[in-house]
């Protein structure tokens, strides 16, 4: 009896240590760690209370809060904001029909979304910028995620089609909010008017779906065995990579206009945009041909062996090898577009950074409130980017690739 | 089998691989190059008919503007020329402190995160959280814009130790500078210094090929020593004369003055480059091999030694590459200097190009710097890194 209670005893798992134990085990394991912790704790707890006693109570948020729209979409003329909400909720839809049929990750950044936007119409303030209208329109584009779930679980759309309208949706979008020369309900709306986080975001996506396809067809290039090929996508890469981000823009937007025809005229914001893409096409090359050598030859010789040509081998063997070994840089490269898109605000664009500094200098009495303005700012750039490699994690832990930092 | 004809039907030539790739090579050889003579044809019309000048003779001509605080003597009427080196001087002053400043930080986060109390490790992870999140500008407008505006004006300094005073012009340090005649004593430092690792170096090399210890730490650094003490007689009274910043009229005079624009780069720059600095370090030092430390332990290695004999050499293998890129970054990212207005290379491009136009020999001048920066570095670096990598025998 005794001998098989302490057998029992033996076979049981180790038990989960209890709160004492981790506290001892973390923070007082040694002489020099419980100084640490004796030292550190009450900083810690001083700071936090510094910081929202201030945040509470110190803080001056008017600056912030008093422009809601402009932080969202800057000058875009305000009768026509409704191409905007448009847009949204297109791309809200997008998401509810692609959490219905993949679930996962795409589940928890709709319930994320929806739950923000639910915040944000039931929030029992009164302002200027969130009347009726604007809280049904809220309410309605939550119900379109749910519509979107609904259609994505239940209908046999095609995975095709769901991923065109991601395509679709912002094409359409741009053209929409550029409007129409002609039209009298859409006339068009200059660049110029456009800023905020819709700028920001415009460039980051933008830049991400146009910069991948090139990165790809670079890293290609450069192993190319024609020369001329290979040499040109060498030079360009390594030019690019050596050079900071706000040379390309320079660039773009001063240099690039000598080397075109006279009468040819780029708008400011697409240049922007392609220096972005340009410059993070250089950087995506380098992964993807970090990818491309870390493909086994065998691999090659397989497919070669089963009669694939060049061109299916590469596209089904390769590529897919080549990716997936390098996702992680890949995404990580792609957060640090969205940070870079920042630096558009030296030549000149209202992104969502340059709308907080418009702010702060267009009264006195917002100087005074920068600090909040900036921290509001760095804030909202945080969430977004560290989002991003929350996903980041999900998409590498489900994949089964290891990061390697 | 010498009966067996191979088939002689002749391959398409569209099929044929060896005419496939001479047609490609045309085709690309005759697509990039017309790309690349439209686009400068369009350029040499566009300068023709603008009446632009392509030459550098312009850098000889007088800059109208003033740099604020030069590392070198400049003043308003000095040429273009000049105020480029200037530049170039400031970019480089602000990478190499920076590179310091963000690799010690970089390192102590790194080590911070891997302690065991957990509440320094979970400190450390918030610094790293928050400085590579947030986009490097909006970082550097908070220090510049917030932080350097709260404070004190030049009558309320803040005083530091050292002294150091801190107020709306600036930051400045006392700072030991060198007497007149100190010279003795710089030189005969220095040659102290290149004695020392001429010996260490022999030294080192008999204890490696002979086994026997050869004192070699404590010898070079007692002939420093040697060399720095009669340096210091030899000189005449003391070779340095601290510099102690004083108030005169509406300023300080003196001391080693820190504009607040170049305070702030250093520290958005050194502390955002040193967020990634203790990924990569932490990196490093994770991915060596547990079972090596247990083995140094085993064979009777004390902590320092397991550290610096066992696993620092192993994690400086890992480290060291990703470190080169964001020495890198860091170099390029000195360019953002230009929003807040700290007078690099970049920024100062920028204003020769608003006076004297000349937009493209400016930027040709600009790249050819940072590519010849980016390209010294990972020059000097990768002969260091092959240096330390696994020799495979």
């Amino acid at each position: 009896m005794a001998i098989k209670e302490i057998e029992q005893d033996l076979l049981r798992p180790p038990q989960p240590p209890g709160p004492m134990r981790w506290i001892r085990e973390n923070l007082f394991s040694g002489f020099i760690n419980s100084i640490l912790t004796v030292l550190l704790f009450p900083a810690i707890i001083y700071l936090l209370y510094q910081i929202s006693k201030w945040v509470l109570f110190g803080a001056n948020w008017q600056a912030v809060s008093q422009f809601p729209m402009l932080f969202a979409v800057g000058q875009y003329p305000r009768d026509q904001i409704w191409r905007v909400g448009f847009i949204f909720s297109g791309l809200m839809f997008m998401l509810g029909i692609s959490w219905g049929r993949w679930g996962g990750l795409l589940k928890s950044i709709a319930l994320a979304a929806g739950s923000f936007l639910l915040l944000i119409a039931v929030l029992p303030v009164q302002h200027p910028q969130l009347d009726m209208t604007m809280r049904i329109y809220l309410g309605s584009t939550i119900l379109l995620i749910l519509v979107g779930y609904l259609i994505g679980n239940n209908t046999r759309l095609k995975n095709a089609i769901i991923i065109a309208g991601w395509f679709v949706i912002p094409i359409i979008g741009i053209v929409l909010l550029a409007g129409f020369e002609a039209s009298e309900r859409i006339p068009p709306v200059q660049t110029t008017l456009w800023g905020g986080l819709l700028v920001t975001f415009l460039l980051a996506a933008g830049g991400i779906i146009l910069s991948f396809p090139l990165g790809v067809a670079l890293a290609f290039g450069r192993r190319s065995d024609l020369p001329v090929v290979s040499g040109f996508s060498t030079v360009f890469i390594e030019v690019i990579r050596g050079v900071p981000l706000v040379t390309i823009l320079f660039m773009f937007s001063i240099i690039l206009a000598l080397f075109l025809p006279v009468e040819s005229r780029i708008d400011r914001l697409v240049r922007a945009l392609m220096a972005v893409t340009v410059f993070s096409a250089a950087y995506s090359a380098e992964n993807v041909r970090g990818g491309l050598q870390s493909v086994p030859l065998g691999q090659i010789e397989a497919a070669k062996a089963l009669g694939m040509g060049k061109l299916h081998t590469t596209v089904f063997i390769v590529l897919p090898q080549a990716l997936r070994a390098v996702l992680p840089a890949i995404v990580g490269q792609f957060i640090s577009l969205f940070k870079d898109t920042t630096l558009v605000v030296i030549i000149g664009i209202n992104d969502f950074l340059g709308i907080g500094r418009s702010i702060i200098n267009s009264d006195p009495e917002f100087v005074q409130m920068r600090t909040e303005v900036y921290i509001f700012m760095a804030v909202v750039y945080w969430i977004f980017s560290y989002l991003m490699s929350l996903a980041s994690r999900r998409i590498e832990s489900a994949m089964g690739i290891e990061s390697n930092l | 089998m010498a009966s067996q004809k191979t088939d002689t039907t002749a391959i398409p030539f569209y099929r044929d691989e060896r005419i496939l790739k001479i047609i490609a090579q045309i085709v690309s050889t005759v697509v990039i190059f017309g790309f690349l003579i439209w686009a400068v044809a369009n350029f040499l019309k566009a300068a023709d008919a603008r009446n632009m000048e392509l030459s550098f003779g312009f850098l000889k001509e007088a800059a109208g503007f003033p740099i604020s605080n030069p590392p070198i003597e400049y003043e308003a009427g000095m040429t273009y020329g000049r105020a480029f080196v200037v530049g170039l001087m400031n970019t480089l002053l602000i990478s190499g402190v920076g590179v310091v400043a963000a690799t010690i930080i970089g390192t102590l986060v790194a080590l911070a995160r891997l302690s065991s109390n957990w509440l320094l490790s979970r400190m450390a992870l918030v610094f790293i959280e928050f400085h590579r999140n947030i986009p490097l500008l909006v970082l550097l407008f908070i220090w510049y814009f917030v932080v350097f505006s709260f404070v004190p004006p030049v009558k309320e300094s803040l005083v530091w130790p050292g002294p150091t005073f801190i107020n709306k012009r600036g930051v400045y340090i006392t700072w030991p500078r060198l007497t007149e005649a100190g010279s003795t004593f710089l030189i005969l430092s220095i040659i102290g210094i290149i004695a020392a690792v001429i010996v260490f170096i022999i030294l080192r090399r008999r204890r490696k090929y002979t086994g026997k210890n050869t004192y070699y730490m404590p010898i070079s650094i007692v002939l420093v020593l040697i060399f720095c003490v009669s340096g210091w007689f030899l000189s005449g009274g003391s070779p340095f004369q601290l510099d102690i910043p004083f108030l005169k009229g509406f300023n300080y005079q003196g001391g080693l003055r820190l504009t607040p624009e170049f305070s702030g780069m250093f520290l958005s720059l050194s502390l955002y480059t040193a967020a990634f600095i203790a990924e990569v370090v932490r990196g490093g030092i994770q991915a060596v091999n547990k079972g090596q430390i247990e083995a140094a332990r085993a064979v009777g290695l004390n902590q320092l030694q397991v550290l610096s004999l066992v696993v620092m050499p192993q994690a400086l293998r890992i480290i060291i590459p990703p470190m080169i890129s964001q020495y890198l970054n860091l170099t390029k990212n000195s360019s953002l200097a230009l929003a807040i207005g700290f007078q690099e290379v970049f920024a100062i491009g920028k204003i020769t190009i608003n006076q004297a136009g000349r937009a493209v020999p400016v930027f040709g001048l600009i790249m050819i710097t940072y590519l010849s920066l980016s390209l010294l570095t990972s020059f000097i670096l990768n002969i260091y890194n092959r240096r330390i990598q696994f020799v495979v025998r």
